[in-house]
């Protein structure tokens, strides 16, 4: 049913704006690397495993080069300088070798330098290679079964967080047999402030399971039984945010995930990452969950838990239009970006049954090819979780009716803890009957064009243009700073990991970035 | 004077009482005989299973009532709360004029590695909770928020720094306790830095009580609903009464130190 009420030429207007935001930014990305980026590239070129007292390889060898100050050149240029000063020592040593005197190792002739550059690009085209074929056993794995429990409704998708991945294997196996579509595994308290990615198997974190590619692993391998069990495709879903996002995104799609939560502006806003930091980041992550048919899901829906989801839907979809073209500047396509957005409206307000259908049908129709994420009431649950159940399927019935895309189901338990087995059933039990009852509704109903519904489209997106307007003016730096988007401030030079920024030198080499690009 | 009472269902001391609960094996009678001995063990009588379903293959999902026969005295129940009288907010600026002469200086941060910064802004932030400023818009506060994610060890250096009246600690994710790990650590680091003594500590966040905050060692704690204005008076009186301008906190029968504090606003017994 979806429909929208607002003029097709202010939508393009606005689509102009934020592409303009947007390249501003895309300009800054591209002259700079990061250390996660770095740690990214050794990553793909097999890097992999820990070094003394557990810290990741790829950790210890990007540090030494950063000392080294020689980082601007890439990662995969020193492995290759190092691997041929050193032939057959272990990367690390050579690397730290080089990296203790990089002015004394031996100069390449041009020859030599072209000759390099050549071999890193063939490796990395045989990882790029590997990479695609474990994402074809994925895809194999979906068109030999059924995709979606609940055909013309969201894919029903829920959280597991125990902390224990053992655990959260039991709790995702006993959801997907009740009808879960998507199970999420939320990360440990703060893990997005790490610069690095933890290791091996893990059964202790606060609020969530650490991301680690072993973990993800445990998961995949579990979830894929299951799908065969139930002969029902059910997908995996983490979290490349915070600190390391590439190196998320590259262990996401070797181990076959299908979707990650990944926003341009998440980080900065909700964990004070610094800004230059995440927008290169998210660029390269991007580029891989782009190649490896990873749907990433923004994180939009955030902003409305810090200022209030009424007065702020407007920086939902100018954000919105924000995210799409970075994602397309990343060369994502549409059919891989899931937006998201909530049914975070304070209930003790009138009429937020039209107002978040408005947003609802708002958001769907602003993007047809894209997924939608919808997110449940979360901000305004309190302990009362008999009242907290009824408000979740308020959500449900919007979720159906305007057709979205992934829904993440609101726990009754919300305001307490993360959720337990029976808070995830009893949700799982009234959306399937919600999406049953309601099946056809969207189709029957439509809404006046002078309503409620009608005029608050129109409101929200005459304000999301306005703020268009003014971030494109001032550059996207500068509309943060001044809390446009959350109600949160930050600056370009605030927040953790700036350290980690380096500006590529003229020979920046990185034969990832060539190959995601189209360029090699 | 006993006050006895018991949970109410339908009828006056029925003792009704409903539980949810999953066990770890599959949907069959035999589960829900075991959801009935579940609350039989509870000491339950008159047990109904009222749902046994199943919650996944090895897991059933029950929904059972019972009567409890215990009884409590009423009566006897104690909950350290922070009374006093609230000032209004032109009224409370007057006052801190009048009786402390300056401004107060607060600072505050969710602590640790939480990220939550909707509490401690709700009561510290211009914009304030529901409708009541927060403390930043008071003049006569000088309210300093730090934000999320602060070390305990930084809150404590900034707090000695500006010389603060109080300082303001938000705590929001408490898996395994970890609120209280982090607020007994930022206490201890206070007591090293030589603070402890003379600042008013407080503590809050959704699943904080006074009492709670209490045993932790700090002044007081301020759930779920606190406004700001109840945080700026409460603060007020606390250095009055440090200052020797207000009456002593009194004992109550459990041995915690309420503050009980007769100003002279405009409602009475306002309780936090
Ligand atoms: C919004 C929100 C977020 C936002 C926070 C945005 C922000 N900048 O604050 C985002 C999306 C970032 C977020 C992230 C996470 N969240 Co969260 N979040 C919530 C949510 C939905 C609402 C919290 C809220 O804003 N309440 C409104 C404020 C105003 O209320 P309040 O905090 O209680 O504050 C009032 C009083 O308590 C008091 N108060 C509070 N602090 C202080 C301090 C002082 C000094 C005083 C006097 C008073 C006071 O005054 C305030 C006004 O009355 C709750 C669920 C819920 N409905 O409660 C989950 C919830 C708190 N989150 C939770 C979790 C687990 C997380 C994550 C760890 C998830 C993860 N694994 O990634 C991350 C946190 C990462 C991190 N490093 O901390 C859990 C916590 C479980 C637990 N008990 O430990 C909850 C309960 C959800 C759940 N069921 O799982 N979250």
């Amino acid at each position: 049913m979806a429909q929208l009420f607002v003029e097709a030429s202010k939508i393009a207007r606005a689509r102009e704006l934020a592409q303009s935001a947007a390249r501003e930014v895309q300009a800054f990305i591209d002259r700079h690397t990061t250390v996660s980026i770095e740690r990214t590239v050794l990553r793909l070129l097999g890097i992999s495993g820990t070094g003394t007292r557990g810290a990741p390889l790829a950790n210890l060898m990007v540090d030494r080069l950063r000392e080294a100050k020689v980082l601007h050149r890439g990662a995969a240029y020193w492995l290759g300088r190092a691997l041929r000063a050193s032939p057959g020592k272990d990367p690390l040593h050579a690397i730290e070798r080089v990296a203790a005197h990089p002015e004394k190792a031996p100069p390449l002739t041009a020859a030599e330098e072209v000759q390099l550059r050549e071999e890193m690009r063939a490796e990395s085209r045989s990882a790029i290679r590997e990479l695609q074929s474990r994402i074809e056993q994925r895809e194999e794995l979906k068109r030999s079964l059924r995709v979606g429990s609940f055909e013309g409704a969201p894919w029903k998708y829920v959280i597991v967080a125990t902390g224990n991945i053992h655990d959260d294997v039991e709790q995702a196996r006993a959801a997907a047999q009740q009808g879960a579509d998507v199970i999420a595994v939320i990360r440990s308290t703060a893990q997005s402030l790490l610069d690095y990615v933890p290791d091996g198997a893990t059964t202790e974190g606060y609020g969530g399971t650490y991301a680690t590619q072993e973990n993800f692993r445990i998961m995949r391998e579990a979830l894929d039984a299951e799908s065969r069990k139930l002969s029902r495709y059910l997908h995996l879903t983490n979290y490349s945010s915070g600190l390391c996002m590439p190196e998320i995104a590259f262990m996401a799609a070797y181990e076959r995930l299908d979707m990650l939560l990944n926003d341009a502006m998440y980080g900065i806003l909700f964990r004070d990452i610094n800004m230059k930091r995440t927008f290169c980041d998210q660029y390269f992550s991007r580029r891989i969950c782009g190649s490896a048919k990873i749907i990433i899901n923004t994180g939009e829906d955030n902003y409305i838990t810090t200022a209030d989801a009424d007065e702020a839907a407007h920086t939902v979809i100018a954000s919105q239009l924000i995210n799409e073209t970075f994602a397309h500047l990343a060369g994502m396509k549409d059919e891989w970006i899931g937006f998201g957005h909530s049914f975070e409206i304070d209930p003790a307000r009138e009429d937020t049954l039209l107002r978040e259908l408005a947003m609802a049908m708002m958001v769907r129709e602003l993007f047809p090819r894209s997924p939608i994420k919808y997110m449940p009431p979360t901000k305004h649950k309190e302990g009362d979780i008999f009242f907290s159940h009824a408000y979740d399927v308020m959500a449900d019935l919007v979720a159906v009716t305007t057709r979205q895309g992934i829904q993440l189901l609101g726990m009754m338990t919300e305001a307490m803890h993360n959720p337990f087995l029976m808070d995830r059933y009893v949700a799982l039990k009234s959306a399937g009957y919600v999406y049953r009852a309601a099946r056809h509704l969207g189709e029957e109903i439509s809404f006046r064009p002078d309503g409620i519904v009608a005029r608050r489209q129109q409101e929200v997106f005459d304000k999301a243009l306005h703020l268009l307007e003014e971030v494109a003016r001032d550059g996207m730096m500068a509309a943060i700073g001044k809390a446009r988007f959350g109600d949160t401030a930050r600056t370009p030079e605030g927040g953790k990991g700036l350290e980690g920024v380096i500006e590529r030198g003229a020979d920046y080499f990185n034969p990832f970035l060539e190959i995601l690009e189209g360029k090699a | 004077m006993k006050q006895p009472i018991r949970p109410y269902g339908d009828r006056k001391d029925d003792g009704v009482i409903q539980l949810s609960f999953v066990l770890p094996v599959p949907a069959s009678e035999k589960a829900k005989e075991a959801a009935a001995t579940v609350a039989k063990k509870l000491g339950l009588s008159h047990v109904l299973v009222a749902c046994m379903e199943k919650a996944g293959e090895d897991y059933s999902f029950c929904v059972v009532y019972g009567r409890t026969h215990m009884q409590l005295d009423y009566a006897a129940i104690e909950v350290p709360t922070v009374v006093h009288r609230k000032h209004g907010f032109d009224e409370l600026n007057e006052v801190i004029q009048r009786d402390v002469g300056r401004r107060i200086v607060v600072v505050g941060a969710c602590i640790g590695t939480d990220s939550h910064t909707t509490g401690i802004d709700a009561i510290m932030n211009m914009k304030g909770f529901a409708g009541d400023y927060g403390l930043e818009r008071y003049p006569l506060f000088r309210a300093i928020n730090l934000g999320s994610q602060v070390e305990p060890a930084a809150l404590v250096a900034r707090a000695k720094a500006e010389n603060a009246d109080a300082v303001l600690v938000s705590k929001v994710v408490t898996q395994r306790d970890v609120h209280k790990e982090d607020a007994r650590a930022l206490l201890d680091i206070a007591r090293a830095e030589g603070i402890f003594e003379k600042t008013l500590f407080l503590f809050g966040g959704p699943r904080v009580d006074h009492k709670t905050a209490l045993e932790l060692g700090f002044d007081a704690g301020f759930g779920p609903g606190t406004k700001p204005s109840d945080v700026a008076n409460y603060i007020y009186y606390r250095l009055l009464e440090r200052a020797g301008k207000a009456p002593p906190p009194q004992q109550t029968a459990h041995g915690t130190q309420d503050a009980t504090v007769a100003g002279t606003g405009e409602k009475l017994g306002d309780t936090l």
